[in-house]
């Protein structure tokens, strides 16, 4: 039994009972010990004026082996109560030190078995197993095994993955998509690049402040660029925050997709990626609901498309996670972005369905709203201008002048990214302003509507729908599609659920 | 189905005590805003004028408010609930209808807060796996609502299946 051969990876046993991994309290003693003396060497050079070096370091060391110590320990005490095992029907995690707590997934309820593995946590051949059910209600949903060995993470995945089969196919099944090198070009064209270059500013700033440094580091910029005007400073200083961006969103991509492989394994979606911190997530079949071809602005002027999987259970993006779990390929050619989708969902109907325009009164309920916005923002300058001074007024026009186009701009793109159609086991939506989201939802996974209408809608004869599905965030919208269309379109995508409640107009 | 369709209005209305119910409500409110500035006003000597002016302003909003709207969405709020569905329509200007297929409700709850009690009123809601939110339904008689939890619950715990 594969039970059994997972089972032998631990000494103590007692019915199965199975302990994790000992050397977790090597890592946390570390992890501890780094970030503390990554809090103690600006303390220690702030004070180096006042106290000798020595002294302070001298003392930053103890209290980072006492307080790396305690975490040391308090984690060999967790690890020590801390035990778990796979029977035949359940997973189980149980906690039995003055708090008593058990945990038990049962194994048909499995569906998702990530792994990830920090660089500390690498090196020590170890990884953290995080076992989910596909439910949505937080972590109760989840089992997590933190960490366990890197080998006995992978026969847990693939046993608990499996069902029937107890003759697993070899590692690696058919790939769907695997990195290209030439996907780099499209990292940079991201909101990461004006993000990241805007941090690192604030960085030197920052450290230059812990230093007490920051008046030399003026200084020194302005010998630097000693002979420059305002204006070519201010482009010099935009200059090296976009190179710097650009360096930094293209590490972040190295970092996150290195070794990306898309496969599928068993029927499942198998997605692996990562350098320093490696990740392994696996989608059970049963659980995809669709897929979302996303194109940002960047990307999409460069002819780019990312792809999201819409399915149940997906485990929320943390502040650990850069990008969400449920992105299965990063910027790519939209050709292959396309073939992906296709490939995964079984079907072309995220790209290749052909979507209904919406109504003309969607275009110009856009720009009415661009229009309003404008508008609000003139007089709300103009208003202060005429309480304050002269120069909000001047304000208030340049303003309107120039946000209108923009705006206006905006609505009609806005209008133009608006489609909805029909595939045959799929709907499709489309919409977005800036990014543009094609979503391909199966029509068996929609698990209600939501119909709203204001009272500029009724008017114009416009509906909002939303799909709404266990998946993902939880419902789907086709914005402002004509009253007749929508209903006809609802009605038909799940056949049997909205037709009841239809009526013939007199 | 061809031709020009809409939505006809679920089949059953919430009770007629929910218009007094949200009439309550909102006069509470007015109450309570309009006594709080009263006493600002009578504390606070130089802004007396202005914020005798915005009591004046509460009121000429919060009373026709209070008025208007009540009635207006005990015409809206509707129900239904047949052996395949649950049909809800809510709102009064911005209106909004929800349709859960039975066989995709997860839970279903009653409540009723102090105000509800007063008027023997309940709310139910039904939630399905959708993180978009669940269907509530607003203002039914207190055995009514019960009468429906206990049929929704029924049905749904015939049901097998995780109903995602």
């Amino acid at each position: 039994m594969t039970v059994a051969s997972v089972a032998q990876a631990s000494a103590r046993t007692e019915e199965g009972w199975r302990q994790l991994h000992p050397r977790t309290v090597w890592v946390t003693a570390l992890t501890i010990a780094g970030i503390l003396a990554g809090l103690a060497v600006p303390i220690v050079i702030g004070m180096a004026g006042d106290v000798p070096i020595w002294l302070s370091g001298v003392v930053a060391l103890g209290a980072i082996a006492l307080v790396s110590g305690v975490a040391a320990l308090v984690d060999l005490m967790r690890w020590r109560y801390t035990t778990y095992r796979v029977t035949d029907e359940r997973v189980e995690l149980r906690y039995a030190w003055v708090l008593h707590k058990l945990r038990s997934v049962p194994r048909e309820r499995v569906r998702t078995v990530d792994m990830t593995a920090n660089p500390l946590q690498r090196v020590f051949g170890l990884a953290k197993v995080t076992i989910g059910t596909g439910q949505q209600s937080g972590e109760h949903s989840h089992v997590t095994l933190d960490p366990v060995d890197k080998t006995v993470a992978e026969e847990l995945r693939r046993l608990l993955l499996h069902r029937d089969t107890v003759v697993a196919s070899p590692p690696g099944g058919p790939e769907i998509a695997a990195l290209s090198w030439r996907w780099l070009r499209y990292a940079p064209i991201s909101v990461t690049t004006p993000i990241l270059g805007a941090a690192a500013f604030g960085a030197v700033m920052q450290v230059s402040d812990w230093f007490k440094l920051q008046g030399a580091v003026f200084h020194a910029v302005r010998q630097l660029f000693g002979g420059l005007s305002v204006v070519g400073l201010v482009a010099v200083l935009v200059a090296i925050g976009v190179a710097v961006g650009v360096i930094g969103s293209l590490g972040l991509f190295v970092e996150m997709w290195y070794r990306y492989r898309l496969s599928r394994e068993d029927g499942n979606i198998v997605m692996t990626r990562g350098l320093l911190t490696t990740r392994s997530l696996s989608l059970e079949r049963r659980r995809l609901r669709g897929v979302e071809v996303i194109e940002p602005l960047g990307a999409r002027l460069a002819g780019a498309a990312r792809v999201d999987v819409i399915a149940t259970g997906m485990t929320k993006k943390t502040d650990e996670d850069k990008t969400d779990p449920k992105t299965i390929l990063p910027p790519a050619p939209y050709e292959t972005a396309r073939r992906v989708a296709a490939d995964v969902l079984g079907s072309p109907a995220a790209t290749a369905t052909a979507v209904i325009r919406h109504p003309r009164a969607a275009l110009w309920r856009r720009v009415r709203w661009a229009l309003y916005s404008v508008a609000a923002v003139a007089a709300a300058l103009a208003v202060l201008g005429w309480l304050l001074t002269d120069v909000l007024l001047h304000l208030a026009w340049i303003s309107a002048v120039v946000l209108t186009p923009v705006a206006v701009l905006l609505a009609v793109e806005s209008y133009r990214n608006l489609g909805h159609g029909l595939a045959k086991d799929h709907l499709v939506t489309r919409h977005g302003v800036g990014a543009r989201r094609t979503a391909a939802l199966e029509r068996t996974g929609v698990i209600g509507w939501t119909i709203t209408s204001s009272p500029f809608q009724r008017r114009a004869g416009l509906l909002t729908l939303h799909a709404t599905t266990a998946a993902n965030k939880g419902a789907y919208p086709v914005y402002d599609v004509a009253t007749n269309e929508g209903l006809h379109f609802a009605a038909e995508a799940v056949p049997g659920l909205l037709t009841p409640f239809l009526e013939h107009e007199n | 189905m061809e031709g020009q369709i809409r939505l006809r209005p679920p089949r059953h209305r919430v009770d007629p005590r929910a218009v007094r119910y949200w009439m309550t409500g909102e006069a509470i409110s007015n109450v309570v805003v309009a006594a709080v500035l009263g006493v600002l006003a009578w504390l606070i000597e130089p802004a007396r004028p202005w914020l005798l002016l915005a009591v004046g302003v509460a009121l000429l909003v919060g009373v026709p408010y209070m008025i208007v709207m009540p009635l207006w969405r005990y015409r809206v709020h509707r129900w239904e609930v047949t052996d395949e569905a649950v049909y809800t329509r809510t709102g009064w200007l911005w209106q909004e209808w929800r349709i859960a297929p039975m066989s995709r409700i997860q839970t279903v709850d009653t409540a009723r807060g102090p105000l509800e009690q007063a008027f023997r009123l309940s709310s139910v809601t039904v939630t399905t796996a959708s993180a978009a939110g669940p269907l509530k339904i607003k203002g039914l008689d207190h055995e009514v609502a019960a009468d429906l939890a206990q049929k929704l619950t029924e049905v749904t715990q015939a049901n097998r299946g995780d109903a995602t």
